[in-house]
């Protein structure tokens, strides 16, 4: 690690965000001065409620819903959990059919394993090479049983974007309620509810540079969605437990930043990272782009490099300051590779080889620039390790 | 998933990385579906290993036994060289997070490959019963059979 720089460039926000300053100043006051409980009846509470309303219209706003049709959440996962269980449990005379997807994330595949152990049957549609569900296979698959359609906005792996909304309308067109995962999605995909045909969104505030923790569920008003934490009358007795006041706040403050200029944000992002892409297909061979080449997130860049395997580049790159991640399955203790990278067809010794890098707002051209100089050493010398590179095909230098 | 200083050090600087062109015998593990391949060559003066080179497609876990591997068995004997446990591998790498264990028994077998793969050679048996722990009885672990 002698090599390793001073500031590391991290480039794993798909992971998880910084905290932006002015999301920290809103959390600030909410840990001491205003710490009351947003039940409590006495004037001294009116501070935490008023900023919990506050984050709610925030949240509502940002994908064009009413503040009534927001509830907190302790994350992504929660959320996930709640639309999912909680359409199902709530529907169940109706149907017990679900349509999801190969690629979701876990939040969503093991909700759907677990409600499969309860009695319902759920159809995990596949997806093209670039990522993409496709509606008509949505379709198709919906039966007069079904009760919930789950598609994600965007893969959090690849960074494919999906044609939500056209989902969201076949899933209308038959009676099917629509969830979709958004937590990659906010502050990169521009979000209406109404207009993408959506009865339930989750999403979670640390991947758009809020606190850990926090997250949010929209539920459509009128649907039936059974509650799923039981306890006092908060979030009107849909999810019960004391608010976390704080974290609410600095949710909503992150949303209303990360949505401001969606499309300024996106050009910049997108900018460094096509420069990257361009830079490493170039630079490496045998290195290919997974994911759509146009309709992926502004800040995803996933790639697979055939005869290396992907823990090993990370841990190189990690001790030349660099931090990225890797849908290798030496990465998780788990043995089988990224079930998204299976997905869109890779075999598996490519899908071991897999590298994402995930730019935010605290990166730079100077960063692009670093990696840029330091992948291809890095492939380079574990290709002269692996057993499974060719022989190079240049001529020999004269010794 | 954690690592010991000692495995990040070994994987990150890793010895005998290459492949031996007049190697005596060469043996393999792992496939790379599995995400690890191991490919151990070995040179052989006598009864012992004089020379042991390694190419591996595979986690740091499994790039650091390939190295820690064939720095152990450089000077040993073929039969110690093939009582060469996984075990030993994880002790000299300060251990190995628990599923990373597996990459340490690549090693192993990638070893044992090599040394059959030198009697093979040689018009031998291919594996050196009898010159294990229980000498050739069986339910050493080592034996045929007992993998």
């Amino acid at each position: 690690m002698n090599d390793q720089v001073e500031r590391p460039v991290y480039m794993d926000h798909a992971a998880t965000t910084f905290m932006k300053p002015e999301v920290l100043a809103a959390m600030a006051p909410y840990f001491s001065e205003h710490f009351g409980n947003p039940s409590s009846l006495y004037r001294f509470a009116g501070e935490p409620r008023n900023g919990v309303e506050a984050a709610r219209g925030q949240v509502a706003a940002a994908i064009g819903a009413g503040p009534e049709e927001i509830f907190f959440t302790a994350g992504g996962t929660e959320a996930d959990n709640w639309a999912i269980k909680g359409v199902a449990l709530a529907n169940r005379a109706r149907g017990n059919h679900i349509v999801t997807s190969a690629i979701e994330h876990h939040a969503v595949l093991h909700t759907c394993e677990w409600l499969e152990k309860q009695g319902f049957s759920v159809t995990y549609l596949p997806v093209d090479g670039f990522g993409r569900v496709d509606p008509e296979a949505v379709e198709a698959a919906i039966t007069d049983r079904t009760i919930l359609v789950s598609v994600m906005m965007a893969n959090n792996e690849i960074g494919t974007v999906q044609p939500v909304a056209e989902i969201g309308r076949v899933a209308h067109d038959h009676g099917v309620l629509f969830h979709t995962d958004a937590v990659q999605a906010i502050g990169a995909v521009p979000i209406d509810v109404d207009a993408m045909n959506i009865d339930l969104l989750s999403l979670s505030g640390h991947k758009f540079y809020g606190p850990k923790g926090t997250g949010a569920l929209y539920i459509r008003r009128g649907t039936r969605v059974e509650t799923l934490i039981h306890g006092g009358g908060q979030e009107r007795r849909r999810r019960a437990g004391t608010e976390n006041v704080p974290g609410i706040v600095g949710l909503g403050r992150a949303i209303e930043l990360a949505t401001a200029d969606i499309a300024g944000h996106n050009r910049r992002i997108a900018a460094m990272r096509d420069r990257l892409i361009r830079g490493i297909l170039d630079a490496i061979p045998d290195s290919r782009l997974n994911g759509h080449p146009v309709e992926r997130l502004a800040n995803n860049a996933n790639f697979s490099f055939r005869y290396v395997e992907g823990e090993s580049i990370l841990l190189l790159l990690d001790a030349r300051g660099i931090c990225a991640s890797t849908g290798s399955a030496c990465s998780s203790g788990s043995l089988e590779p990224s079930h998204v990278l299976l997905a869109i067809g890779l075999p598996h010794e490519e899908a071991h080889g897999s590298l994402r890098l995930t730019l935010g707002d605290a990166n730079t051209e100077d960063d692009v620039d670093y990696i840029l100089e330091v992948l291809p050493e890095v492939i380079g010398r574990l290709r002269e390790i692996s057993p499974l590179t060719p022989p190079s095909p240049r001529v020999p230098e004269a010794e | 998933m954690m690592y010991t200083e000692k495995v990040i050090e070994e994987f990150t600087n890793p010895q005998n990385v290459g492949e031996l062109t007049d190697a005596d015998g060469v043996g393999e593990a792992g496939s790379p579906t599995c995400g690890d391949t191991m490919k151990i060559y070995l040179k052989v003066e006598g009864d012992r290993i004089a020379d042991a080179r390694f190419r591996t497609f595979g986690c740091a876990a499994a790039i650091a036994s390939s190295s820690m591997a064939t720095r152990m068995i450089l000077g040993m004997t073929l039969a110690e060289a093939w009582n060469l446990s996984d075990a030993d591998v994880v002790d000299a790498l300060g251990g190995l997070p628990e599923p990373k264990v597996h990459c340490s028994l690549l090693a192993r077998d990638a070893i044992r490959a090599a040394i059959a793969d030198y009697r093979v050679r040689r018009g031998l048996e291919p594996q050196e019963r009898g010159s294990c722990e229980c000498g050739g009885v069986g339910g050493c672990g080592s034996c045929p059979g007992n993998d």
